[in-house]
């Protein structure tokens, strides 16, 4: 990196290299361990994720289909007072998401008022004609959203993407935890941290919470997977099993009598809520796709006609384009009438005619994404990147100024990680899971932490060689 | 449930207890290797072959019937598509797709179980670790067995797998009377001829009989009771008679449970009745390998009525 790198906020230590509060407890904890132990742990943690199957596939490659995500013991700790305002923000955020969403599907006042340009979701292939009209049951589009945090000081976190589609790793959040207690049973009882372990419960009632009107009894909920060599199979099923919902593929589900069923042992039983971690693309081969062999032959019309919740609503991803991303503070202000408590990480829109010849000048310091990338895929890091690929996606960028935002390399903050030569600072992320139902918005406390394990590396992505932690909220 | 996920059961169960089975018939073929001469040993390799429905994949690609190539070819080669590690991978693909019917100790011991065969069976299997790769397999089936008696509920999803096993168990056991039935012996004439001992060693020991079979029977070691004992004793867990009452049991659970009883439990009685309506004797008149083959289709019959009355497919 340049010699103007800004200074970097380390989570545990202060940089006189005191402990910082958040951490006093562990460090406490640390310091009374021995080394050695401590590394014998860390490959126990590996046998223990191994035998649990969480892995994800990769695709593509042959000899390795099942992956683990490297876990690293030393927690992510965050303290009661930062996640009461995190959550704060957090919930704003959600709620302008799902305002939103209804107001793009409707008046779209937020266009008529000038604060949004409608090309950006006309051009939008996330953004679904059929869904124009229509309100979801309960009025809710984002029943799951996983909002990914940057921190880069004390009081410093940053929005750096709205996952409204279906976002993953809810799993890694549970089983962190479970791996972190089941190896350092006796830290629990030193440190008190916020339990996480009811997720999949506080999941099945907000689901619950936005069944169609007409449901009779209990709702139905089922998780729709796209089948075991999907890369998050195991998350699908590992959250089906744990809120005692069916684990449905596309081939068990048909429309019969205006519901949508699944073939049962006894014949085919209606679902009233389908959780559904396929794209949207796939959901309805009579609608989308239709080379699509992943979803149900006509269930937008049960939909749209009330029969079924499906979650996430249809044609969410329109948030998690990055040219929409761009205006979120607009967006929050506009529908809760107050300035987001949490910014977004400063974005030029290359679609901008200005913005597009500063990104140009500017590529060796910036990175610029793919308006619509996903997974750490087809991005310029500019700091880290060689001459020749900076020049190469000059061209990229230049032949095609809209399909691209760029943003300041940030000095993400970074967290210690247990290598064989002790603790050593890695950058990053988080992403808390956040639940909205007509009852409220439900946020687990902590979430997911991805982290670089390359030295320097800013890319946490688990397809990039990005490794998870556990996350701690204190409950102090 | 759904119906494509009690397919899933079903099939991981049946894939165990192959793989288990399997791996008994192999430790069987091993001991008389080590404690028979070459001719005998010979012979057994063949048979185990035969039995496993894999004599002409073999000798597509060998010559000798040595226990180090055979293993190695059943256990584990590329040109074998009824591998045992295939099994295990079947098994666990199965275990998979039904993940969330099963509890986690039985999806950990299914897991476990198929890593531990994949290190051991990343290289040729030699003489040295035969018996390890062997008993890798079986402590697999028996934790997964174990986990799925302390652990499951004791609804749909455990009678399917319940059923996938004994279904599996039966074909199992029928399958290797059915290929040793020459040392058996057809005709009734020979009933109470004493055998050779290295022949009935043999046929009890593919099925792990051997000590429960002399517990039993003290002193007679005829071909007619040896017949009885594999498919009359209602004691011996891998008879044709046990593995039935059990099959009947699930079938019958399913029933309750759903309210309704269908082509599966239909089929099962009308098996149910065939098999004791007949004695020992009857079944040396018929023909043992007659009867056999008989029994093999009776519970094709009834694993495809279960199938279509609980809609494994769609």
């Amino acid at each position: 990196m340049s010699a103007s790198e800004p200074p970097k906020f380390d989570e545990m230590h202060a940089s006189d290299g005191s402990v910082r509060d958040a951490y006093s407890g562990y460090q406490g904890w640390l310091s009374e361990q021995d080394e050695s132990w401590m590394r014998s742990k860390s490959a126990e943690a590996e046998g223990f994720f191994r035998k649990t199957g969480i892995t994800f596939n990769v695709y593509g490659e042959d000899d390795a289909e099942e992956r683990l995500i490297p876990f690293d013991m030393v927690p992510r700790i965050i303290t009661g007072g930062e996640w009461r305002r995190l959550s704060k923000g957090i919930e704003q955020r959600v709620r302008a998401l799902n305002a939103f969403m209804h107001d793009l599907y409707h008046r779209q006042e937020i266009i008529r008022s000038g604060r949004l340009p409608e090309r950006l979701f006309r051009n939008n292939a996330a953004w679904l004609p059929q869904m124009v009209g229509f309100t979801p049951p309960g009025g809710v589009y984002t029943h799951i959203t996983g909002i990914d945090l940057v921190r880069t000081g004390p009081d410093d976190f940053l929005v750096l993407e709205d996952n409204a589609r279906t976002p993953s790793g809810v799993s890694y959040m549970l089983e962190n935890r479970e791996t972190m207690m089941a190896m350092f049973p006796e830290l629990f009882s030193k440190v008190k941290v916020r339990p996480v372990s009811d997720y999949p419960r506080r999941l099945a009632k907000s689901l619950a919470a936005c069944a169609p009107a007409n449901t009779q009894g209990n709702p139905t909920i089922a998780v729709l997977t796209p089948g075991i060599f999907n890369s998050a199979y195991y998350e699908h099923a590992f959250l089906a099993d744990q809120m005692g919902a069916e684990l449905v593929e596309g081939s068990d589900l048909r429309v019969v009598g205006g519901k949508v069923q699944m073939r049962t042992t006894v014949g085919f039983k209606p679902v009233d809520v389908l959780y559904r971690r396929v794209d949207d693309e796939y959901l309805d081969p009579l609608t989308f796709n239709s080379d699509s062999v992943l979803g149900v032959p006509g269930i937008m019309d049960v939909y749209r006609a009330g029969g079924i919740t499906i979650a996430n609503a249809p044609g969410t991803g329109v948030a998690d384009d990055k040219a929409i991303y761009s205006f979120m503070p607009e967006i929050v202000e506009f529908y809760t009438g107050e300035k987001a408590l949490l910014p977004n990480v400063d974005t030029w829109r290359c679609a901008d005619p200005d913005s597009l010849k500063y990104v140009l000048d500017n590529l060796e310091e910036l990175v610029v994404k793919e308006v619509h990338g996903s997974g750490g895929y087809g991005m310029l890091i500019g700091p880290t990147s060689s001459k020749k690929e900076i020049r190469d996606f000059r061209v990229k960028l230049e032949n095609d100024p809209e399909n691209y935002i760029a943003q300041p390399t940030l000095a993400l903050s970074t967290c210690p990680i247990f290598t064989k030569k002790g603790l050593a600072p890695r950058h990053v992320d988080l992403r808390p899971f956040v639940l909205c139902s007509p009852d409220g918005v439900d946020i687990t406390p902590g979430g997911l932490t991805r982290v670089a394990l390359k030295k320097g590396s800013l890319v946490v992505n688990s397809s990039q060689g990005g490794g998870t932690k556990d996350s701690w909220v204190l409950d102090d | 449930m759904l119906g494509r996920v009690a397919n899933g059961i079903f099939w991981m169960y049946r894939y165990l207890e192959r793989a288990e089975n399997t791996a008994r018939l192999l430790e069987a073929g091993h001991r008389m290797t080590l404690t028979r001469g070459p001719d005998m040993a010979n012979q057994e390799w063949i048979s185990i072959l035969t039995t496993l429905g894999l004599r002409k994949a073999y000798e597509a690609g060998h010559d000798e019937y040595t226990g180090v190539s055979v293993c190695d070819f059943v256990l584990r080669s590329k040109d074998n598509p009824e591998s045992v590690l295939l099994m295990m991978e079947r098994a666990r693909t199965n275990g998979r797709i039904c993940r969330s019917a099963i509890t986690l100790e039985v999806w950990e011991a299914l897991n476990e179980g198929w890593m531990t065969m994949c290190d051991l069976l990343a290289r040729p299997v030699r003489s040295t670790n035969l018996n390890d790769a062997l008993a890798v397999v079986r402590r697999a089936s028996t934790l997964a067995r174990g986990a799925t008696e302390g652990s499951m509920l004791r609804n749909e999803a455990y009678n399917f797998a319940r059923l996938g096993t004994f279904l599996e168990r039966a074909d199992s056991t029928v399958r290797i009377l059915d290929v040793k039935y020459y040392l058996l012996l057809p005709s009734l004439s020979y009933v109470g001829t004493p055998l050779d001992s290295g022949q009935w060693d043999s046929v009890l020991r593919s099925l792990s009989a051997e000590r429960a079979y002399q517990w039993l029977n003290s002193g007679e070691m005829s071909a007619r009771s040896i017949a009885e004992f594999l498919i009359f004793d209602d004691r011996f867990p891998r008879s044709l008679v046990f593995c039935y009452s059990h099959m009947r049991d699930n079938l019958f659970q399913l029933a309750k449970l759903h309210g309704e009883t269908g082509e599966a439990q239909e089929q099962m009685r009308a098996a149910d009745i065939r098999l004791v309506d007949k004695s020992v004797e009857d079944i040396f008149q018929q023909g043992l390998h007659e009867f056999l083959q008989e029994f093999i289709a009776g519970n094709q019959t009834i694993a495809s009525a279960v199938a279509s009355d609980y809609r494994f497919t769609a």
